[in-house]
This record gives C-alpha cells, sequence and structure tokens, in this order.
C-alpha cells in the first residue's frame, strides 16, 4: 500500500495554482517552520469571486497535495463559498488522507480563510 | 533504482541467501537434539558464532545470537542495570543521539530509579573523552554510546572512552549496529565490554542479530525458557538466520578495506557536490564518519517533499524531517546536534552501498539539486529569505 492516494501524489507532483499573484487583495499565511508546515494564500477578488488563486507551501507531500487540491475547490467561486470550504472537503477531494497528516488539510482550510478575512479587512478599511 | 537508505536495511547478499536457503532446506534439525541431524544444525550455530566472533576479535563463548540490535541493546542494558542494582551502584551514561533502542529502554531504567547522564554529542556529532571521564561517578554501573551514529554516521572515539570506563571499572557498551562489518572493530584493543549488532545492516537478513559480552560478565536473560545461548537468551535458535548472518558478516569483513574505499570516494564526491546548493550544511564531522554516510540540511524545504520527489527519480533515502518520523518533532539526533527544528525539518541521508557507480553519484547530485531547487521556487520560507525577512540560518 502506497503512503499516499493517487490523488495527493497527483497533486503533489502537479500542484495546481503555484506561484504569487502579485497584486493580490487577500493574502494568508499560517503554519510555522519549527513544525514543518508553512501555507502561503494569494488571492485575487473580483465583484465577490475568486478570479485567480495562488499558493506557496513549505512543507511535505499532503501539505503541498492539501494547499494544491484548496485552490483548485475555491476558483471561481463567490467569496460566500469559499468561506465554507473545510479542511474535510479538501480530505475528501484528495481521496482521504493518512490520519497522522490530517493537519495538513486543517492548514490548507485555515490559510484560504485567513486569506479571505485579509480580504474583507482590507475592503473594510478603504 | 539506486538504493541509498542502507542505513534503514540492506540487500541481502548473494551468499547470505544462498546460505540461508540451503540451510532451510537440508538443516531443519533442532540444534538442541542429540540425533544427527540435529547435531549438524548445532556445528552451523557454532561455526557461525566463530565467524562472527572473529570479526570483531572476540571469544565465540562471548556470542549470544539475538533476534537483532534492539533486543541486543535491550540486553546489555538491563545486564549492566541488574548487576549495578546489585552493589547499590545506580548511574548511567549514555550520549543524546542513541538509536531509541537504547534510550527508550533508558526511560524506562530511569523510571526504575536509576538516574541517567546523557552526554552532548556538540556540533560535530562527537562525544569528548574528557567529559565522559568528568561525568563518571561512583555510583556509575554502565557507559552506553553507540560506535557510529545512524543517521549523520559520525564515529566516536570508542577506544578511547572505552579505556576511561576500563580505567574507572565501569561497564561499557556500544551500539555498534551501524558500524559491524563497515569498519574494523576490536573488542580486546578497545575495552569494549559489551556490544550489539544486527544482520540486515551488513547484507544479512532481517531478525537476526548478536550480542557480545566479554567473559566473566553475568548476562541477565529477557527472555526465560530453555537452555539455548549458555542459557542466557531461550528459544530455538534461528538457524538459517543465523548461518546467513555469518555468511553476510564473512563476506564483508574480507571485503572491508576495499569497500570502505570505494564507499568514502562516492561520499567525497556526493559532499564535494551537494555542498556546491546555497544554504546547505553537512551534518556531522566531516572526516570521522562512516564511510557511506552522507546527512545534509537544506535551507527552506521540507524533507518528506523530498525524498518522494526523489523516490520519483529512482533514488530511495531518508530524512530527519517530522512528517517522515510521524510525530511533530524532527530527529533527535540532529536536534542534539544543534539543528534547530526549521532546518532539521530539511534534512535528507544518504547511506549508499557498495555497488553505487560513478554515474549513479553524479545522477544524485544533479537529482537533489533540481529537487531542492525546485521545491523552493514555491516555499514561502525560502522567499521570506531571499527578501531579507528572515535571516538565513546555514
Amino acid at each position: 500500500m502506497a503512503l499516499y492516494s493517487e490523488k495527493v501524489m497527483d497533486h503533489f507532483r502537479n500542484p495546481r495554482n503555484v506561484g504569487v499573484i502579485e497584486d493580490a487583495n487577500g493574502i494568508g499565511e499560517v503554519g510555522n517552520a519549527k513544525c514543518g508546515d508553512i501555507m502561503k494564500m494569494y488571492l485575487k477578488i473580483e465583484d465577490d469571486i475568486i478570479k485567480d488563486v495562488k499558493f506557496e507551501t513549505f512543507g511535505c507531500g499532503s501539505a503541498i497535495a492539501s494547499s494544491s487540491m484548496a485552490t483548485e475547490l475555491i476558483k471561481g467561486q463567490p467569496v460566500s463559498e469559499a468561506m465554507k470550504l473545510t479542511n474535510k472537503a479538501v480530505a475528501e477531494a484528495l481521496d482521504g488522507l493518512p490520519a497522522y497528516k490530517m493537519h495538513c488539510s486543517v492548514l490548507a482550510e485555515e490559510a484560504i480563510q485567513s486569506a479571505l478575512e485579509d480580504y474583507r479587512n482590507r475592503k473594510e478599511n478603504k | 533504482m539506486i538504493y541509498a537508505d542502507n542505513a534503514a536495511t540492506t540487500k541481502m547478499s548473494r551468499v547470505a541467501i544462498d546460505t540461508m536457503m540451503e540451510c532451510m532446506e537440508k538443516n531443519y534439525g533442532n540444534p538442541s537434539s542429540l540425533y544427527s541431524i540435529g547435531q549438524e544444525a548445532k556445528e552451523i550455530l557454532e561455526d557461525a558464532r566463530k565467524t562472527v566472533a572473529e570479526v570483531i576479535n572476540a571469544d565465540p563463548s562471548e556470542i549470544y545470537f539475538t533476534s537483532g540490535g534492539s533486543e541486543a541493546d535491550n540486553q546489555a542494558l538491563l545486564t549492566a542495570a541488574r548487576l549495578g542494582k546489585q552493589k547499590g551502584k545506580m548511574h548511567i551514561i549514555s550520549s543524546a543521539f542513541e538509536h531509541h533502542a537504547i534510550l527508550h529502554t533508558l526511560d524506562r531504567l530511569e523510571l526504575e530509579g536509576f538516574e541517567i547522564t546523557l552526554l552532548d554529542v556538540h556540533e560535530d556529532g562527537l562525544v569528548r573523552p574528557e567529559e565522559l571521564e568528568k561525568a563518571i561517578r561512583d555510583d556509575t554501573c554502565l557507559v552506553t554510546i553507540m560506535y557510529a551514529n545512524n543517521e549523520i554516521g559520525t564515529i566516536q572515539p570508542i577506544a578511547e572512552l572505552g579505556e576511561i570506563c576500563r580505567k574507572k571499572g565501569v561497564l561499557f557498551h556500544t551500539d555498534a549496529v551501524q558500524a559491524v562489518a563497515h569498519i574494523p572493530i576490536d573488542v580486546k584493543r578497545e575495552n569494549i565490554d559489551m556490544l550489539s549488532s544486527s544482520a540486515h545492516k551488513y547484507h544479512g537478513p532481517k531478525g537476526v542479530g548478536f550480542l557480545y559480552v566479554r567473559k566473566g560478565i553475568r548476562v541477565a536473560n529477557l527472555i526465560e525458557g530453555g537452555a539455548q545461548e549458555q542459557g542466557k537468551r531461550a528459544g530455538t535458535e534461528n538457524v538459517a538466520g543465523i548461518a546467513a548472518m555469518a555468511a553476510a558478516i564473512k563476506e564483508m569483513a574480507s571485503n572491508m578495506e576495499e569497500n570502505a574505499e570505494k564507499l568514502k570516494k562516492h561520499c567525497d564526491r556526493l559532499i564535494e557536490g551537494l555542498k556546491e546548493i546555497p544554504h546547505s550544511a553537512l551534518n556531522g564531522d566531516p572526516v570521522k564518519r562512516l564511510p557511506g554516510n552522507v546527512n545534509f540540511c537544506f535551507e527552506g524545504i521540507e524533507g518528506e517533499s523530498l525524498l518522494l520527489l526523489l523516490d520519483d527519480k529512482g533514488i530511495e533515502a531518508s530524512s530527519g524531517s517530522a512528517c517522515t518520523s510521524g510525530s511533530l518533532d524532527p530527529s533527535h539526533v540532529l536536534l542534539a546536534i544543534g539543528r534547530i527544528h526549521d532546518v532539521a525539518h530539511g534534512s535528507l541521508r544518504l547511506s549508499i552501498g557498495e555497488d553505487l557507480t560513478d554515474e549513479d553519484t553524479e545522477y544524485i547530485i544533479s537529482s537533489v539539486r533540481d529537487t531542492v531547487e525546485y521545491l523552493r521556487s514555491f516555499s514561502p520560507v525560502w522567499r521570506d529569505l531571499m527578501e531579507g525577512k528572515k535571516e538565513f540560518i546555514l
């Protein structure tokens, strides 16, 4: 039996939406290097729709795959939908994660939520 | 495939497989039986004991076959602890980066009332003999220091440590699982009282090893039962496994010098090549290390993703990152030599085999370089370092 599902390996080997959005209007970063996982999400939101999303991740295979899957799940979605993203949805979309790797999907959820919060804060402060 | 995880386990040698198969087919007798096939098995066992003893310059009667290195470590520590307790000596000295077979056994002994001192292994991964000398007390019953470290490969000054222990009258055990059959060991010259070894680290089978205990030391049993192994390790002997271990160790011992030279040449090249990767560092002393071990930290990346991508390129290696250990902390070995968590997560251990070629070496270097570069290209840690928001550690 392999460590990860085919889906996880696919997203790990060919991560979607990798990189930076220079004019992002929502950025979130979670995790810390001490624990071995950091995720950074960049959102470009227009008319309350997530037009573009990119990520950078320092972490293990499942952390990279979770970031990739999370960006796919919210890309093109309204902000209200993206706010409902859960770690469970990320893990399920990856055909499951080993129990001790579930925190990677939690981190992906938190990174998205943190970027959305940054977007809301920026909007309110305008 | 390039198998570069020989510190985890090795591929069985042809001679070990053949010996094992033949033994299983022909010598199924119980060595404790008096009829001829039993006695033949007994003979195989005693021949193996002689072979193994010769490699470390011990007497055959000082060799106890076990199920492997962990059992040998447990039995050695328990033996010393029993003897210590009888004399009211309840202090044990070890090092901070021992194998868990030692550290976890020490945890248990601590619960039973023993006091444990762990010596510093410093940034180079080496114990200082003068620090051992200072740490030994009147109530010290055992010093246990590994011969060579399983992760970073550093070789301890065993002869010096042994001399100090002998002079002070303290039992000296060494976990030599990574060292036996790879580098020369002489238990007499190095004043080693007890030594653990495991067959699968030198192309023998898994599930078999041995404990050497110097004559005159009363061995404590872990397993009670029949009179096998001088009554010190009950259970019908793993004759085929033991025979295969002897065949493997014999072959390795006779090629030791030549193998070490070859491995060292490749490792020197690997170290030279990997050092060129910016913000990387070799772990452990560059010279006093096992001939086949290379261990690096690369800043800004995490080890598990590095291993998975190297696996895709056909290179099998290991890492001390938390994600590969199944715990939240990276390797205790890397932490013990002062690598902080942030960089310890980005470690890579290559433990190469005797069949590695020059081409393989170059392929490993370019593959690691490309993969580290790729992972850094989307690492937020690397970005912060490059943009000056964080200071480089390496």
